[in-house]
């Protein structure tokens, strides 16, 4: 017999290695008690979170928490079916409604999870004879959504415009084309030049689908994303969002004015083939997104948490995933994953919790400490988190 | 452009990424002896695209193993 589990050999091996150096292991971290949505009690220390995609901090939302509870009461625990056979609520049909007005569009499609969005939309409206022109560093999920559509899958260098026309230009006559982008690409924090690829895109005849995942609630003047902020959204064709990191609860969408987009809930086997989200999810989220409409003073909190956390650890001498400030998400490049590890272990016993990212998820074989600011950190809290990393730094020797 | 002319332009555009010099034949395979990783692969594939204004898809690459392989399928993409 074969054991279908030696493919998983090599990665086995680099773990024991790696905590075999006595490291702990960073994706085994239990968070014991959550305070608030930037403190909770790791390992029994109190910890500031910086690696949550809590970005507008609305978990703990008494109005948000409220929603929930009266959902759980009037609706029960969960809808146990499908959107399109008795998962239908009144609630899931009034976050759709939120998602409209949230983005101005027409239509919304609420999925169960974010990563369901983009596989759903992505591998029903590209299939067989069509090509999907996407960005190298895409998430996992488009990824995946290409793989299962059976479209021709042509990907370019990251945020390079003319990699992207090159591979437009050649395109057969007459073909169908999806080019999907994200606003913020989560590993670095860097954003896309959406005006000038989304015009590109539509000179070619493509329809241009965004993952706004990392932007939602926070960039653009009504936080629609960084299409709002560069003032082409109402050139996307679909908007990809989820509720799992601004709006703070669990599920995916996408937002659409596209005239026949309704029959997506019919064709979209990632939308059939499971249960919707329970009611107490869809109650909580369509009160965050309600509330993410008016939270202007949230937002210009968090650019300035941005700006600080980036000003400050490039002054300790930390090399950093962008030259500015570009969204919630600050990375930290590590020179190895054996020193990325240390630092993130040292990080943890000085109480501050971040995510260590390592390949195949991140670009260009990079190890990254990666921190994702939230709205409810103080400035108080900012300035901690920056004397944690460089007493962190030097007992690492990193800086 | 015949299968030997195509080859020849093929060969010039490896060098660079041919970081150990290795001989190349029809049976060099890109993964095993050329040990190109993921973020090269991208790179040479952008090179051949553009001296030959082709587009060779992820789902064409994932048919491409060896040096021959590619020279064929350039061949038949262009015609």
């Amino acid at each position: 017999m074969t054991d279908l589990f030696s493919k998983f050999d090599p990665l086995i091996q680099m773990r024991t290695d790696l905590l075999s150096t006595g490291v702990t292991d960073p994706f085994g971290l239990v968070m014991e008690k959550v305070i608030s949505p930037t403190v909770a009690m790791c390992n029994g220390r109190e910890t500031i979170l910086l690696g949550t995609y809590n970005y507008m901090g609305m978990t703990f939302d008494p109005d948000v928490i409220a929603a929930g509870k009266q959902a759980l009461d009037d609706f029960g625990s969960g809808t146990t079916g499908s959107r399109v056979l008795n998962g239908t609520y009144a609630g899931h049909k009034a976050v759709e409604q939120a998602l409209c007005d949230f983005y101005g569009m027409d239509h919304a499609m609420v999925f169960s999870t974010g990563y369901q969005a983009n596989l759903g939309i992505i591998s029903t409206i590209a299939g067989k004879g069509d090509y999907i022109i996407l960005d190298i560093d895409s998430h996992a999920s488009i990824w995946d959504g290409c793989k299962m559509g059976d479209a021709e899958v042509v990907p370019f260098k990251h945020n390079d415009i003319e990699a992207m026309e090159k591979r437009l230009k050649r395109i057969p006559e007459g073909a169908g084309i999806l080019v999907v982008l994200e606003g913020v690409y989560s590993m670095l924090g860097d954003i896309a030049p959406l005006k000038e690829m989304i015009a590109i895109a539509k000179k070619y005849g493509a329809m241009v689908l965004v993952d706004e995942a990392h932007s939602m609630g926070f960039i653009g003047p009504n936080g629609r994303g960084v299409a709002e902020e560069q003032g082409v959204l109402d050139q996307v064709d679909f908007v990809i969002g989820t509720f799992s990191k601004s709006v703070g609860t669990v599920g995916g969408f996408c937002v659409s004015n596209h005239p026949k987009f309704e029959i997506m809930r019919l064709v979209c086997r990632p939308y059939v083939f499971t249960a919707s989200l329970p009611p107490s999810v869809v109650a909580t989220a369509a009160t965050s997104v309600r509330k993410l409409m008016h939270a202007a003073d949230k937002r210009a909190h968090l650019w300035e948490n941005s700006r600080v956390l980036h000003g400050g650890l490039r002054e300790r001498g930390f090399k950093l995933g962008t030259e500015t400030p570009q969204s919630a998400i600050i990375s930290v490049i590590m020179p190895d994953l054996e020193r990325g590890a240390a630092m993130w272990e040292a990080l943890l016993h000085e109480g501050l919790y971040v995510n260590l990212a390592r390949p195949p998820a991140t670009p260009a074989g990079m190890t990254l400490l990666r921190c994702s600011l939230c709205a409810a950190h103080s400035a108080e809290q900012v300035q901690t988190i920056i004397g944690m990393f460089e007493r962190a730094g030097k007992k690492v020797g990193i800086i | 452009m015949d299968r030997a002319a195509t080859s020849e332009k093929i060969a010039a555009l490896i060098e660079p990424f041919n970081k150990k010099g290795i001989a190349i034949s029809d049976a060099t395979s890109f993964a095993g002896d050329l040990e190109f990783d993921s973020l090269t692969v991208m790179d040479f594939v952008a090179a051949i695209e553009d001296e030959f204004d082709i587009i060779i898809s992820m789902n064409q690459q994932a048919e491409i193993e060896t040096y021959g392989q590619l020279v064929d399928a350039v061949v038949k993409l262009k015609g």
